[in-house]
């Protein structure tokens, strides 16, 4: 038996997933200029991954969502974090030493009402960016543990 | 080498997290060397620590701003109060982290062979230097909702380290559950602690609270809040109940941090009562408050110790009428804080003995759990009834666990014995009953281990364990330190407690120091 939802759910579902995660990414890299960040980013975007799983059941993701992938993504995003932390090593941890210095994310940022700068921060939109593939790795990899566990519950209830 | 030294506080909270995260990849690249990756990264932490100690010691307290200018630079020009956060670590911090550093490292060297047949290593040790991270953080910091995040931590990764799948007999997801509960509880409660100190204060540096601290009706909730939950941390006895399931279940090596991690909830009570209110909080109160948590622990753990037939869970009663010692010398300081006669004669002395407590605690209670897990290991039981003749053998454990054992029940030369002195006089000067209890719980005590002696390893061959061999040697290796930790803090006492455990009370009784080290002598 397959386990997936109507066709209604279902287009609506591919319709609008890949919606769901270009606005996480945009809440993720828009970390410093606007309220969200990397974990809210990271939490929108594997809400899509939610979806998918709950519209077309866990065998039915099984070729898109891996768990090996996900765990791989989010172990980058933790050493990417904490590496971005020790770079900051030749004056203290965690210092922003990309901040104002002209290269990459190295604007100084502007005082007063502007459009924002996205190349501003330093290695703040680096760390929201690992924190948001960490975040959204991780509660994808509980998605799929917590589907593939549902179903021995479920079995359990209907012996 | 002087940048190491100067880096050292970030350092030994982030190698064991910079490992944390690459072990899923070193895992998949190669599993064999992961336990040796562990191994190293852990040893080389403890080197630092043992580097920043005698930084420590001899130079007086170290402090880090993450992410500042200068490494000492709390104050940037303008500021009146620190932002950033502050790791700032005194003799006393320094105290725990000398043995959170060597119980882990000595927990990831006998996970080497405990733990080599399991599957999800990984993540075992993953959540191992987890621990270690939290455990670590929780230490050195200075700052409250620094604090509370890596108490977050500790407990998140001791909820599922002590659920791990390891065991073949019990619970261990029972107790993992009950942990949950507890922490999440006592977190939340820090957590509406440090709201309501920062409501109040609009700053979180523990320092600086500590020096605008004005002992209104709302900081005495907090500190009720936080002494209540901290005990509840560190085990004591009205809020014991996760103590026994969560060490009998976790697998032998985390049971030894586990006692380490309790031991830093019980650090950070003795810091919230000393250093964030001091003589501003009725002293007497609070003071015989925790002496009589202390006598509880005490002697309900221990009669209820007696009682039990499986091994780690009477070794965990123990752990809480141990836990009744360093909580009754603090105690006694603590009551006597506001009066400097009684504090010179005795008070100082009851804390030492309690400090030099903790350290002892650590040691040889660690070496109890790792003989219980070695008698696990091979002969797949927990129960004392169904063990008996392992000394035929297991010649090394038995020397291990004897040595283990005399030290706990406070026997000459060993550590427990030191320390327990130490108590039982200053302790009789302030009051003679308290002391006269502390002294029969020693007893039972011991008593209790005699039996455990008696039952696993006096006797004659079992027909079922003719097979039993030695345990490896890298389980031989960790049991084998701290044996000799024991031993030597046993022969030479005195050195340990004017260089290690001296500097750690001054620096839990002097505020003023405390709070000069961050705001420069204001």
């Amino acid at each position: 038996m397959k386990n997936e939802m109507s066709r209604i759910v279902r287009t609506v579902t591919t319709l609008i997933y890949g919606f769901i995660i270009v606005y996480g990414f945009y809440v993720i890299a828009h970390g410093h200029l606007t309220p969200g960040g990397g974990f809210q980013g990271g939490a929108i975007a594997a809400s899509a991954f939610a979806l998918l799983v709950v519209t077309y059941g866990d065998q039915g993701v099984k070729d898109f969502l891996k768990k090996d992938i996900l765990s791989l993504v989010e172990s980058t995003g933790l050493v990417l974090f904490i590496a971005f932390a020790f770079f900051g090593l030749g004056v203290t941890f965690f210092y922003n030493f990309m901040a104002n210095s002209g290269g990459l994310f190295g604007n100084s940022a502007i005082i007063g009402i502007n459009p924002g700068d996205l190349n501003t921060g330093g290695t703040i939109p680096i760390m929201n960016i690992a924190v948001g593939l960490e975040v959204l790795a991780a509660l994808g990899v509980i998605i799929l543990t917590m589907s593939a566990g549902s179903k021995n519950t479920k079995k359990k209830e209907n012996s | 080498m002087s940048s190491i030294l100067t880096h050292s506080p970030a350092l030994v909270m982030a190698l064991p997290l910079l490992a944390a995260f690459l072990t899923p990849v070193v895992g998949r690249f190669n599993r064999k060397i992961l336990g040796w990756f562990i191994s190293a990264i852990l040893g080389l932490t403890l080197g630092i620590t043992i580097l920043m100690a005698i930084q420590i010691l001899t130079n007086g307290s170290m402090i880090y701003v993450f992410g500042g200018g200068d490494a000492g630079l709390t104050l940037p020009s303008g500021y009146t109060v620190p932002i950033r956060i502050i790791f700032h670590i005194d003799g006393m911090g320094i105290f725990m982290g000398l043995i959170t550093a060597v119980v882990s490292f000595l927990a990831a060297i006998y996970s080497l062979s405990f733990m080599q047949k399991e599957s999800g290593l990984e993540k075992y040790y993953a959540l191992l230097l987890l621990l270690a991270t939290g455990m670590f953080g929780m230490e050195f910091t200075g700052d409250i909702f620094n604090f509370f995040v890596f108490l977050e931590i500790a407990s998140i990764s001791s909820v599922a380290l002590i659920a791990f799948r390891s065991n073949f007999s019990g619970e261990p997801a029972e107790a993992g559950f009950k942990y949950m509960v507890v922490s999440s509880i006592s977190a939340l409660m820090v957590l509406f602690a440090i709201g309501l100190f920062y409501g109040q204060y609009d700053v979180l540096n523990m320092a600086t609270i500590a020096s605008v601290m004005q002992f209104t009706q709302l900081d005495k909730i907090a500190l009720i809040l936080l002494v209540t939950v901290l005990s509840m941390k560190a085990g004591s006895v009205p809020m014991h109940m996760w103590t026994p399931d969560a060490y009998s279940e976790a697998p032998a090596a985390i049971t030894m941090v586990l006692v380490a991690a309790s031991q830093a909830s019980l650090y950070a009570l003795f810091r919230v009562c000393f250093s964030l209110y001091n003589i501003s909080l009725n002293t007497v109160t609070i003071g015989w408050i925790i002496i009589i948590l202390g006598v509880l622990s005490m002697f309900i753990g221990v009669t209820m110790a007696i009682i039990q037939k499986d091994i780690k869970r009477l070794m965990a009663y123990h752990a809480i009428s141990q836990t009744g010692y360093m909580l009754l010398g603090v105690g006694v300081g603590l009551a006597v804080l506001a009066n400097p006669v009684a504090l010179n004669s005795f008070g100082i002395k009851a804390m030492e003995g309690s400090i030099f407590h903790i350290m002892n605690h650590a040691m040889y209670k660690g070496l109890l759990f790792l003989t219980a897990g070695a008698l696990f290991y091979r002969t797949g039981t927990r129960d004392l009834n169904k063990m008996g003749g392992l000394a035929n053998n297991m010649f090394y454990t038995t020397i291990f666990f004897i040595i283990g054992a005399a030290a706990i029940a406070g026997i000459p030369p060993f550590n427990g014995f030191a320390s327990k002195l130490m108590i039982y006089e200053s302790v009789y000067k302030f009051n003679p009953l308290l002391s006269i209890i502390a002294m029969l719980v020693s007893i039972l005590t011991l008593a209790s281990f005699v039996k455990v002696f008696h039952s696993a390893f006096l006797g004659p061959k079992l027909e079922q364990y003719k097979k039993v061999q030695e345990v490896p040697k890298s389980m031989l290796f960790a049991m084998a330190t701290l044996a000799c930790i024991i031993v030597l803090f046993g022969l030479f006492p005195d050195v340990i407690v004017k260089n290690l455990v001296h500097p750690a009370v001054m620096a839990l009784i002097n505020q003023t120091n405390y709070t000069a080290t961050i705001l420069g002598g204001i």
